[in-house]
């Protein structure tokens, strides 16, 4: 299987401050894929390192194969807040991406706003953040790249114009064949949208996986108080939180869980990105020890 | 990519080049008749200027437009050239096409930085075409207060490859600080500033080191003397120093010192003010001319500073050096807008986000 994106002790550094620290990543094709976390997570920070907008200052970034950037044809960018000239009109904006993009679908970008209704002779300064957005979306599909990468492109829309965006991008997916990476501090976006999940907090990647994977391998077990040193080796602690008598774990584990003692539910994707953005990062360690 | 380029900039070049072109016809339409007058009037061609209305006009507007182009163009098409983008974010969308960032910078440097060029030569060139006969009266020798030869740095600055020079050198300078502090205004403020400061101190502190001066040492006489600077009370003034001409006809002195016999600068004795001409009202620190006729304490007052081995050295460009010190000045400005435009390529390939 191809991938489409691999980190390797990927880390960016401005300043002091490291926005992005030991990130490996590695990101199979034909997926679409939702990086979650908090903001200033470094969730912009992988994106941009992604697509050669930034160099890292540590590790190394290949996507599709080759050095972040330099396949630019390849690689779509929605980037965050979907900016556009302001006054450039939206027939202009599909004129620049026919002018600068050798694969440019100019029937695709016109069926597409036919479907959104836009006014060809509308200046992108006078669309709302809805318009602006779905604007910066057909550039990034008309290019018709094998990854595009969306960088909180929901983020400033409301709830309906939200899921019309999602919708055009989950249609869009199926027609072209292509790899999406994007990210969103909403798990519902990620839940609508994605089947492969990226959870980054504190500048690390916490987990990442097919989502449907990550949910059949995660439980919360609640029972009668326990240790977690006694828990099988197998059992991989994400969080734990006790009472005098009880204790309740959310766990990793590939293999069926035996103890009857244990009361065993499923997780919703809420449920296990919560519980990874909730967890004290202690980055070093691996996740199986004890936590305080 | 030359069409975006063209589409971001056309408003900018309208109003610029709009400007400029209407001023270029009618310099190249009222040129052939000032030349008219040149070869009819020759000795009065100037002195009959004064009477005239249009042309005297013409050339102030000329000079004022050649000082005014360079920062407008580094301010208005420099600065905002990159500067915008970054403060809008849409270099984002359009570095996310399929275009290199180098490629992106290249085309719009190049055609807007080229478009200033040559829109700037086509001014200076109608500018010092039509005041060619001007200068040229001027550098026969004609008396003029209002013109003046056109190797003084107020007309040499306004003349030939030196705004082209400024011009490319303001444009580089407005993209690269642009580049550099990423607002548009904060951007074409210290631009403007910036080129402004440059067009006044260029003169002064690039242009004389740009070709070795022509050297003389001057016996000062009644005859070359060309004026007095005073100090001093009323009564009993001290001369601080003088100023004698060069000889050289439209040429521009760059300095005028006094030397002792051993050629080290020195002050003035005091028995100098003997040589100078008592002002009638006797006023504090005026260059009182010294022109009209010397009286005999005068006389022996410039016998005294030649017996006693004063000369004035001076250094001076002549005339003749017009081109030679426009193509020096052009060169320094377009070299030092290459530099500035190669930061700018070093820049843009770092992190911008």
């Amino acid at each position: 299987m191809n991938t489409v994106l691999q980190a390797q002790g990927l880390g960016k550094r401005y300043g002091r401050r490291w926005a992005l620290t030991d990130c490996d990543l590695e990101v199979p094709a034909g997926h679409v894929v939702g990086l979650v976390g908090p903001n200033g997570a470094g969730k912009s920070t992988l994106l941009n390192l992604a697509v050669g907008m930034l160099t890292p200052s540590a590790g190394s970034v290949e996507v599709l194969g080759a050095a972040a950037g330099t396949q630019q044809a390849k690689v779509g960018y929605v980037a965050q807040d979907t900016p556009t000239y302001a006054r450039l009109s939206v027939a202009d904006h599909l004129r620049l991406g026919a002018r600068l993009n050798p694969a440019w679908d100019e029937s695709l970008a016109q069926r597409r706003l036919q479907h959104l209704k836009f006014d060809p002779k509308q200046r992108a300064g006078k669309l709302s953040g809805g318009q602006r957005a779905q604007l910066a979306l057909t550039l990034g599909l008309a290019k018709r790249p094998e990854l595009l990468i969306l960088d909180e492109p929901v983020a400033a829309l409301d709830p309906l114009a939200r899921r019309e965006f999602l919708q055009d991008l989950m249609e869009a997916v199926a027609e072209q064949e292509l790899s999406v990476l994007l990210s969103s501090h909403l798990v519902s976006d990620v839940e609508r949208a994605c089947d492969y999940l990226i959870v980054l907090v504190d500048s690390r990647v916490q987990v990442s996986g097919e989502i449907d994977t990550l949910l059949a391998t995660h439980f919360r077990l609640t029972g009668p108080r326990r240790d977690p040193k006694d828990l099988p080796r197998d059992q991989h602690v994400v969080t734990e939180s006790h009472t005098d008598r009880q204790s309740t774990y959310l766990i990793r584990t590939e293999k069926p869980i035996l103890d009857p003692a244990w009361n065993v539910t499923q997780l919703t994707l809420e449920d296990l990105v919560l519980a990874y953005m909730g967890r004290d990062v202690q980055p070093e360690r691996p996740v199986l020890e004890v936590q305080r | 990519m030359i069409w975006l380029t063209w589409r971001q900039f056309r408003v900018q070049f309208l109003v610029v080049a709009s400007v400029i072109l209407a001023a270029a016809i009618v310099l190249a339409l009222k040129g052939p008749g000032l030349a008219d007058e040149y070869r009819q009037l020759t000795t009065q061609f100037i002195q009959n200027l004064a009477f005239q209305r249009l042309n005297p006009l013409l050339y102030v507007v000329g000079q004022v437009m050649l000082y005014a182009v360079p920062p407008v163009i580094g301010a208005f098409w420099g600065a905002p050239l990159i500067a915008r983008e970054l403060e809008t974010g849409t270099h984002r969308l359009v570095w996310s096409q399929s275009i290199s960032r180098s490629r992106w910078l290249a085309t719009k440097v190049g055609v807007t930085g080229l478009t200033a060029i040559a829109i700037t030569g086509l001014l200076s060139l109608a500018v010092t075409w039509w005041a060619d006969p001007i200068d040229k009266a001027i550098n026969a020798g004609q008396d003029s207060n209002t013109y003046l030869p056109r190797m003084f740095p107020p007309v040499f600055s306004a003349r030939g490859l030196v705004p082209v020079g400024y011009a490319a050198f303001a444009f580089a300078l407005g993209v690269a600080v642009g580049l550099l502090v990423r607002r548009t205004v904060v951007a074409l403020a210290v631009t403007l500033a910036a080129v402004i400061l440059v067009e006044i101190l260029a003169p002064h502190f690039i242009r004389p080191h740009l070709l070795a001066p022509t050297e003389q040492y001057i016996v000062v006489t009644s005859d070359n003397i060309r004026g007095f600077g005073l100090s001093g009370d009323g009564p009993n003034p001290r001369v601080v120093m003088i100023e004698v001409a060069s000889g050289a006809v439209g040429g521009w002195k760059l300095s005028d010192t006094t030397v002792n016999k051993a050629g080290k600068k020195v002050g003035l004795p005091n028995w100098v003010v003997d040589c100078a001409p008592r002002p009638p009202g006797g006023s504090d620190g005026a260059t009182v001319s010294s022109r009209g006729a010397v009286s005999a304490k005068a006389a022996a007052c410039y016998q005294r500073l030649a017996d006693e081995g004063y000369r004035q050295h001076i250094k001076y460009f002549t005339a003749d050096k017009f081109w030679p010190l426009q193509w020096r000045e052009f060169g320094f400005f377009l070299l030092l807008a290459l530099a500035l435009t190669g930061f700018s390529f070093w820049r843009i390939r770092r992190d911008l986000s």
